[in-house]
């Protein structure tokens, strides 16, 4: 089966002397949602602009279902629709003339019943005869988004597409980008949200200064993010554990005064309700205690400084 | 070749231009006829015929070439400008069109309306003076030529540009000196003959007296000169254009 998208050895050096990308192979699954993380300047835009004909590459080479983006760009941009960061919108037109230029210019005829079922899905239709500089921020994303989606793509990117939305808009955002996916549309969104990502992606990628440190199932991630430790603030401080404890990965630390153990919250058995009959029967007082799970936060904060350093 | 894309782009800009109707059709209107009622009325009727043409008449081929050049240029430039400014140009770059697709539909828009533009005007002066038009089909070839010259000219400019000034500098400091400079309200004759000659370096002379020729055959340059440096022009800016979008000059990084 061909990818949607196979990106290799993708590079971008700008004339100012700034490589935005850095090498970066990326098979992209057909119908699968897959969220680009990075911190601002990681190089998402550069990737999605290289892919979208915007930015040319230094290095590397793009295709689109099998359609190289520079021989047969337009095979390859018809499959394509893109949502920008930034709110580009024409002023002075309606909502109906600009969703309808959209199709037209991807080559589409004009298809008013699909405009018309576009407009309604994103609660646009009794806005159609608006002019866009009348509409809010929100109600513009929604306009940029009915635009992308107007030549009907099987690849959507949608940058950043819920910087500065408020929380009813990116709920409806992600609802729209599930139904997508059930009509078999692939979808790239870059965020740096990792809530989004967790909450929609079927695959994470980690991109920091130009390079792709991890590409991973949502669902693998989530098996690393089960890793949860448990700490115990103790009564009194220990000099060493004591040894019918020794059954248990534990760590002492803070002079005695704390212990921490390491479980795995999909496991059968955390093994947490033995631990603390042990450490009573061994007569050790427990003053207090916490859990922490290692988010996906964690791990892409440890890549980037990690990267970074 | 993508015609949806071309017709959706040339409907779009002629969408937009018929909501600055106002601006566009009545102020070339107003100030064509403050023209002639300034240089046909009341000069004009000091002035002895020119080549036997009384002098109302004959500064008709030369008003149009104004505002058919003027227009034009204002009308391509702010088009494809427009879209760099607000950032919209993301969408044309990222569609499936080559840049002829991009030309044609931004160009033949551009051309469309000027030449409308350029038809009204000759309309408003018909109720001022008497005109006839001995080579139509000559007069249409030079009223579309330059109206997609002067557009693609205009589309280059609108490439360049990176803030409004630059956008009105050309049009300004360059086009309406020619134009007035171009033998549009007098016969090259009517000068010393040094001027005379520097006048031949001006392109727009060539344009406008072609072009009056088709009125009433009379010319201050070979009509076929007149015709061979309009295609010129028009292979310059067709050159031009070509380049821009080889190079992706102002348009991609």
């Amino acid at each position: 089966m061909t990818n949607a998208l196979s990106i290799k050895n993708l590079s971008k050096t700008y004339k100012t002397g700034l490589t935005a990308l850095n090498g970066v192979d990326l098979d992209i699954r057909r119908g699968e949602i897959l969220a680009l993380l990075g911190p601002n300047g990681a190089g998402k835009t550069t990737l999605i602009s290289i892919v979208c004909g915007l930015v040319r590459p230094s290095t590397g080479t793009v295709t689109v279902e099998g359609n190289d983006i520079v021989q047969n760009y337009r095979q390859a941009r018809q499959l394509i629709g893109l949502v920008p960061q930034e709110l580009h919108t024409e002023t002075f037109e309606t909502v109906w003339a600009t969703v309808s230029y959209s199709r037209g210019l991807f080559g589409k005829k004009p298809a008013p019943a699909l405009i018309e079922q576009i407009l309604r899905d994103l609660s646009l239709y009794d806005k159609k005869d608006t002019q866009i500089m009348a509409l809010s921020g929100g109600m513009k994303r929604r306009v940029m988004i009915a635009k992308a989606l107007a030549h009907e793509p099987r690849i959507l990117f949608l940058d950043e597409p819920t910087a500065g939305v408020d929380v009813e808009l990116r709920k409806d955002m992600w609802r729209l980008v599930k139904r997508l996916r059930d009509t078999g549309v692939t979808i790239i969104l870059t965020t740096h949200y990792i809530e989004e990502a967790e909450e929609i992606a079927d695959r994470v990628g980690v991109i920091n200064k130009g390079r792709l440190l991890l590409v991973e199932d949502k669902a693998e991630l989530m098996r690393k993010l089960g890793q949860k430790q448990l700490t115990l603030d103790l009564q009194e401080p220990l000099k060493a554990l004591p040894g019918d404890l020794s059954n248990y990965a534990l760590e002492l630390t803070d002079g005695g005064q704390r212990i921490t153990y390491h479980y795995d919250t999909q496991a059968k058995r955390t093994g947490i309700a033995s631990l603390l009959a042990a450490l009573s029967g061994a007569g050790i007082t427990v003053k207090d205690l916490d859990t922490e799970q290692r988010s996906l936060e964690d791990i892409f904060v440890s890549l980037v400084v990690e990267e970074n350093q | 070749m993508n015609f949806e894309a071309v017709k959706s782009i040339y409907l779009f800009e002629m969408a937009r231009m018929k909501r600055t109707l106002l601006q566009s059709v009545i102020s070339p209107v107003l100030s064509t006829s403050l023209y002639f009622i300034v240089f046909g009325a009341a000069i004009g009727s000091r002035i002895e015929t020119i080549d036997g043409i009384e002098y109302g008449a004959f500064i008709v081929p030369g008003l149009m070439m104004l505002t058919l050049l003027q227009n034009s240029i204002s009308n391509a430039s702010f088009g494809i400008y427009f879209p760099k400014f607000i950032g919209t140009i993301y969408e044309l770059l990222s569609a499936p069109v080559s840049f002829l697709e991009i030309v044609l539909g931004y160009v033949g828009a551009a051309a469309t309306k000027s030449l409308i533009l350029g038809l009204i005007i000759l309309a408003t002066a018909h109720l001022f003076v008497p005109i006839e038009i001995r080579h139509p089909f000559w007069m249409l070839f030079f009223l579309v030529m330059t109206a997609v010259t002067f557009s693609l000219f205009g589309f280059i400019i609108g490439i360049w540009a990176d803030n409004f000034e630059k956008l009105q500098l050309i049009p300004l400091l360059i086009i309406t000196p020619l134009v007035f400079l171009g033998g549009s309200f007098y016969s090259i004759e009517m000068l010393p003959e040094f001027w005379q000659k520097v006048t031949l370096a001006n392109p727009v002379l060539y344009l406008i007296s072609g072009f009056r020729w088709s009125f009433y055959e009379t010319a201050d340059v070979g009509v076929g000169v007149s015709i061979g440096m309009i295609i010129f022009f028009l292979t310059i800016c067709l050159a031009a254009v070509w380049w821009i979008f080889r190079t992706g000059y102002r348009l991609k990084t």
